[in-house]
């Protein structure tokens, strides 16, 4: 594994605009000519100050944004899937066989106790019922979520629980390539430090990992190479 | 999963007189897939689910559905009879209003049980075990099995018209703002169940709601209507946070944020 690791995510000169319609055709450009590459068994952290389009970087590779121009190619199984112009199946297919994304915040779904959210995940990536609530079990009690909590939903939760639910969901499946952004922003040290943990575990598993760790103590644990995004020149045009 | 569309419309238009109600609808959807049809008042996405599920007659366009037996028909030359078989043995319709999609005189293990009856289920016991099952899947208790649906809530009736729908396994269900005009404590139990009833069932579903709540919850894809037309359709989260069409961008921006 170690000696050929393969190229699992490469990113190819892709740039983002947003066009700001509300604003006279604002043109917003976030990210400029990116290329970087992430191969199987690795951790890339994004460093820059925010409002560098270090999120947006993740949420192309997702799919929840669009590529203005270049390409997204995440390996899926023996071929690449260029994520930049996949159709919605394609990337819903990619979703649920490849790439996990842990976003900076839980998205809430009513009534759903948080123990079955997780499992949810779990069972998506193929465990059987029983798999799943073990799965689901192991991450909540390593992310030191109280147990009297796994059977309420999230909504009512504070920040830093609802954020380790939505760490035990990302983590629930195992995705060969995972974007992991800001997963410990809201965490004291003990769970840093298990989520830190986790993220050694997927990498030594194999999986190709590319995040945005504000906490340097974090980033220095788990990243192998750092890639440093510079501020795009904010010339903004209008129609 | 078969990659040939489930419903394949194709220059959709329906026209009363000179006002558009729809116009130019190219819209494929998949087996397992949620879509969701967006906009607001007025925009024209009750008539496309109307067209969509042929209760109304388009002007112009055609729309092709792959049957169970994996046959592609043509909706437009559907004989009535035809039409009728393929609603009851194929296709669901959760009306916004439960009072058009139920019999509100006749019970609610009726209400189920006469589905059954639809498609040929003759023994009586048989029925009403499979329709106390859905009921209880629902979450009706079996000691309102015998209650008129007029006794009921507005959440615990449109519960039951997803029992009287489910009951007959379609593949596909058209869903009119079935949350509409609930409170939202009863909303989630609903979008709650919908959704355990895709990820269980495999179901196709297309549902029109006003709301990007529910549609952010529900669907896979989301197409946003305005004035007849699709002006911007893609990956449900993908239309919310990054809308490339100027009315999309001033819908999603309009939400009002909790």
């Amino acid at each position: 594994m170690q000696s050929a690791a393969a190229e699992m995510l490469r990113i190819e000169n892709v740039s983002k605009t947003f066009t700001l319609h509300l604003r006279g055709g604002m043109y917003l450009p976030v990210v400029s000519s990116l290329t970087l590459h992430v191969n199987a068994g690795e951790c890339v952290a994004l460093n820059g100050p925010s409002g560098t389009g270090k999120s947006s970087i993740l949420k192309m590779i997702f799919g929840s944004y669009l590529t203005s121009s270049g390409s997204v190619l995440v390996r899926a199984g023996a071929d690449f899937v260029d994520v930049a112009k996949a159709g919605p199946l394609e990337v819903l297919a990619l979703r649920s066989s490849t790439l996990g994304y842990v976003s900076q915040f839980l998205r809430v779904i009513p009534r759903v106790a948080c123990i079955d959210v997780i499992a949810a995940s779990a069972r998506e990536d193929g465990c059987d019922e029983d798999e799943a609530q073990a799965r689901a079990r192991s991450l909540l009690a390593r992310l030191n979520l109280p147990e009297r909590l796994w059977g309420l939903p999230p909504a009512t939760f504070s920040g830093g629980e609802q954020q380790r639910v939505n760490i035990a969901r990302g983590f629930a499946a195992h995705r060969p390539v995972m974007l992991l952004d800001e997963p410990t922003a809201s965490l004291d040290a003990v769970n840093s430090a298990a989520v830190v943990e986790l993220i050694r575990e997927r990498k030594a598993a194999g999986a190709a990992i590319l995040g945005v760790f504000h906490d340097a103590s974090v980033r220095d644990k788990v990243a192998d190479r750092n890639v440093e995004i510079q501020p795009v020149e904010r010339s903004e045009v209008c129609d | 999963m078969n990659h040939v569309p489930l419903l394949s419309a194709r220059g959709l238009s329906k026209r009363y007189g000179a006002r558009i109600g729809c116009e130019a609808i190219d819209l494929d959807l998949h087996e397992g897939e949620v879509l969701a049809i967006v906009g607001e008042s007025g925009s024209g996405k009750s008539t496309l689910l109307g067209l969509m599920s042929t209760q109304l007659d388009s002007t112009t366009g055609s729309l092709r559905y792959r049957r169970r037996d994996g046959i592609s028909v043509d909706l437009d030359h559907l004989s009535e009879m035809e039409r009728r078989i393929l609603l009851r043995t194929e296709w669901g319709f959760i009306q916004q209003d439960a009072r058009l999609g139920l019999r509100m005189n006749v019970s609610a293990g009726g209400n189920v049980g006469e589905r059954l009856m639809a498609v040929g289920w003759r023994h009586y016991g048989k029925i009403r075990n499979e329709a106390q099952d859905w009921l209880a899947r629902v979450e009706i208790s079996g000691d309102r099995m015998d209650d008129a649906p007029t006794t009921f809530s507005g959440g615990m009736r449109q519960r039951l018209q997803i029992a009287r729908n489910m009951v007959t396994r379609p593949r596909l269900v058209f869903m009119d703002e079935p949350t509409g005009g609930l409170d939202v404590s009863v909303q989630a139990r609903l979008l709650d169940l919908i959704r355990g009833l895709v990820a269980e069932t495999g179901l196709s579903i297309v549902i029109v709601t006003h709301d990007l709540a529910v549609a952010r919850l529900l669907s896979h894809r989301i197409a946003v209507m305005r004035q007849g037309r699709i002006v911007e359709i893609g990956l449900a989260d993908q239309v919310l946070e990054d809308p490339q069409d100027p009315y999309t961008q001033l819908l999603v921006s309009s939400v009002l944020q909790v």
